[in-house]
């Protein structure tokens, strides 16, 4: 496999190739223009998370003004609009009713009223509004993770390529990259403080996450869609969803993508109608180019031992990270040879933004994170499809997979793919049996 | 008790009416009660918790050493007598506190619909043991609401009033009947016998009770975790305090008080008269708007200990103080 250049040289590259400068006018035909020197944000996905990133994007300090906003939901746009514009009034929140979307197309006009958006729809939707938000060259930050199949994948790898091409900032919020303890542990392992990293343990063990109930004048489009967590096409199973966060860690203290993946998983205590199709549980062991293994572990099961972070093994030493600010490299007779300091460390969630509003403010091009987390995120679909399946998946077949999850026709009355049984359950994969590429 | 903003919710007004008339029911669980320690079980599970008594009295609340002049003045103080918790809460019930279909699966014969009819914490997204465990260790991350909604919670469950602290009422219990700084005397030197705190946590929570406690048998009183208190944290409130059962009832979210120091407190900030308070930055690391009502992500050292007045407030009160809503968090 061939061997993947460190984000860091990665940004030095193409920092070093373009230069620096792009086109000084963002402007689009005939979208609103605001006021000089102020970039044009639209937020696309009006959730929690898409809230909580265009009050970092405000917090950069940055000229920026919001002025569209695109949400399947009515009600998840206005929820949204409301505590952004209390927060941050008129001068920086201009977005009358003819600039707030609403459907399954509000995406693409939204991002044609921005120079910069943010894609922040649950997973299932990210292919389809990066590749557009490319297409219309626009500046993106992008939560992760980027894909829930190799179709999306595919699709986000190609629009990247494109992004690179048209020189776009591209930021994902695998905001692991983007906090110190991280940052500063990586730069050690890639400098050879623990000589070649041989193995690794990563882990998202908790209780799970939210359920939304269904109610009675739901369609099964908008069910799914409001209790998106449980439904593959739109979150990817929690080991897509969450743990690409550990396993894109593992991806970067390996320098590299895993080869293959095997394991088991299931459903072994979140059973209920509301719980969709996704399993509570993967143990996997992904294989990479060099023979050395990584064991990724996550479920959620209520009531058991909790554990988030990563653990690695090399030649001369190992390492403990998590996301509470830990980076311990220790060789093997227990001396430290770095101890990340904890205290008053930058908020990651603010960091991302900050780091990407400087460049853009300046017209440079710094950011190309989305081939990364394409393949970080391909990792974890990779591994679902090794415990869906209960066979050893290699990274071409599983990249080359043809099963696509996203429903043939978008509209609040057609059908997704995955409908409940007769008795309200849904069907979830069979180990052995069930068909995953 | 606070109600922030004018605008109640429908959903919100739902289940208070279902609540006052609850309230009114004042479902009497429990016989009258005597004055002595006692096992509360959570019904249907293992799962239980030690309440001792407390009894009424004075002291002198504050301290008059002038490097701290929130301490101040040295005031005197008196309070009815209640039940404390010897330990703080642990996550083996407030885990089944915050997930509901845990407590369904875990609980034989079932939950009574008026228990599974609360409002409970929009389930963590981050891991909140924060890799510090949970059997046996004291809950964390917690805020004030989701403090006072884990009571609200064990009173549907048990028909028991029970609640944060007062501030007083803590700083009495801690003091078990000592001037001095610690419950044990001015010297610092045996802290380490009573407490888990920087000099020897390990930087973690550690298992409740596994230090010796003060003289009325309440552990970890200092260390730990920080306990929350009821009272909103105000500098200069001891000088304008009653003298009787003093509240300082909270009207903003921030600051309220919290007790006792935790793993990370340095010997030189831990004693029974010191004060802390809440920090919005205990919030900043939650990625989503609006921020979490129930969790801070960023306060590990955080915890609770539970109260239970020998004399309950009308079912009113008891209603006021479990329906507080708290303003939202941007």
């Amino acid at each position: 496999m061939k061997k993947n250049p460190t984000r860091r040289e990665f940004v030095k590259a193409s920092a070093l190739l373009t230069g620096g400068l792009l086109a000084p006018s963002f402007l689009v035909p005939g979208a609103y223009a605001a006021p000089q020197n102020t970039l044009k944000l639209a937020l696309i996905g009006c959730g929690g998370r898409g809230t909580g990133a265009v009050f970092q994007a405000f917090d950069t300090g940055h000229p920026i003004q919001l002025v569209a906003m695109a949400d399947a939901f009515g009600d998840r746009l206005e929820g949204s609009y409301k505590p952004i514009f209390e927060k941050y009034g008129k001068d920086k929140v201009n977005v009358p009713q003819e600039r707030r979307f609403v459907g399954f197309d509000a995406y693409k006009k939204a991002i044609a009223e921005a120079d910069v958006v943010i894609l922040a729809s649950p997973p299932g939707f990210r292919p389809s509004h990066f590749e557009e938000a490319v297409r219309q060259g626009k500046q993106i930050f992008m939560e992760k993770p980027v894909a829930t199949d190799a179709a999306g994948i595919r699709k986000v790898l190609a629009a990247a390529e494109e992004a690179k091409a048209k020189k776009l900032n591209v930021v994902v919020g695998l905001q692991r990259h983007y906090q110190n303890n991280y940052r500063e542990s990586m730069k050690r392992i890639q400098d050879g403080a623990l000589g070649d990293i041989v193995g690794g343990q990563v882990y998202w063990n908790d209780g799970g996450v939210w359920v939304k109930q269904r109610t009675p004048e739901q369609t099964e489009m908008e069910y799914q869609m409001r209790n998106w967590y449980y439904f593959n096409w739109l979150c990817g199973d929690h080991i897509v969803e969450q743990h690409v966060h550990n396993i894109d860690v593992a991806n970067w203290a390996k320098n590299g993508y895993p080869v293959k993946a095997e394991g088991t998983g299931g459903r072994a205590v979140r059973t209920g109608k509301e719980h969709g199709e996704i399993f509570d549980h993967h143990i996997l062991t992904f294989t990479y180019a060099d023979g050395s293994v990584i064991h990724s572990e996550c479920r959620h099961f209520p009531g058991a031992a909790n554990r988030v972070d990563e653990t690695f093994q090399g030649t001369k030493g190992k390492a403990y990270l998590s996301a509470g600010n830990h980076g311990l490299l220790t060789d093997w007779k227990g001396n430290v040879i770095y101890d990340h300091d904890r205290k008053n460390q930058p908020n990651p969630y603010q960091q991302e933004h900050d780091e990407l509003w400087a460049a853009l403010v300046k017209g440079e091009y710094k950011f190309a994170d989305a081939e990364n987390a394409a393949k970080s995120t391909m990792t974890a679909i990779m591994g679902r499809y090794a415990t869906y399946s209960g066979k050893v998946m290699t990274w071409e077949e599983s990249l080359n997979g043809q099963v696509d999850l996203f429903p043939d026709t978008l509209a609040w009355d057609a059908l997704p793919k995955v409908l409940p049984k007769d008795d309200g359950y849904y069907p979830h994969a069979i180990p052995g049996k069930t068909k995953v590429i | 008790m606070y109600f922030h903003g004018d605008v109640v919710p429908a959903d919100l007004m739902k289940r208070i009416l279902g609540l006052l008339l609850l309230s009114l029911m004042s479902f009497q669980l429990n016989p009258a009660p005597v004055f002595e320690a006692y096992t509360q079980t959570l019904p249907g599970t293992s799962v239980s918790f030690d309440m001792i008594p407390i009894p009424a009295g004075s002291f002198w609340m504050g301290s008059s050493d002038p490097s701290f002049p929130d301490q101040q003045p040295r005031h005197q103080v008196h309070l009815d007598a209640f039940w404390m918790g010897p330990h703080e809460v642990t996550w083996d019930a407030f885990e089944l506190f915050l997930d509901k279909q845990y407590e369904q699966t875990i609980t034989e014969g079932g939950v009574p619909a008026r228990v599974d009819a609360l409002s409970r914490p929009s389930l963590p997204y981050l891991d909140m043991t924060f890799g510090m465990g949970k059997e046996g260790k004291p809950a964390v991350g917690m805020t004030q609401y989701g403090a006072i909604q884990f009571c609200h919670w064990l009173y549907l469950k048990t028909g028991i009033f029970y609640r944060l602290p007062t501030e007083a009422e803590w700083e009495y219990a801690a003091r078990a009947g000592s001037e001095e700084r610690f419950f044990f005397g001015k010297d610092p030197s045996s802290l380490g016998d009573y407490a888990w705190y920087a000099g020897n946590s390990q930087q973690t929570t550690q298992v409740v009770g596994t230090k010796k406690p003060n003289p009325w048998g309440l552990h970890d009183m200092y260390g730990n975790v920080t306990e929350w208190v009821i009272d909103q944290y105000a500098p200069d409130f001891y000088s304008k305090s009653p003298a009787n059962n003093p509240l300082n009832r909270g009207t903003k979210l921030y600051p309220h008080c919290l007790r006792g120091g935790n793993f990370a407190t340095a010997e030189a900030s831990l004693g029974s008269s010191f004060r802390e308070y809440s920090d919005p930055v205990w919030k900043r690391i939650d990625p989503q708007i609006p921020k979490s009502q129930w969790w801070f992500p960023e306060a590990p050292f955080v915890g609770m200990r539970l109260v239970r007045p020998l004399i309950p407030p009308s079912p009113e009160e008891i209603f006021a103080y479990y329906t507080q809503v708290p303003i939202i968090d941007y």
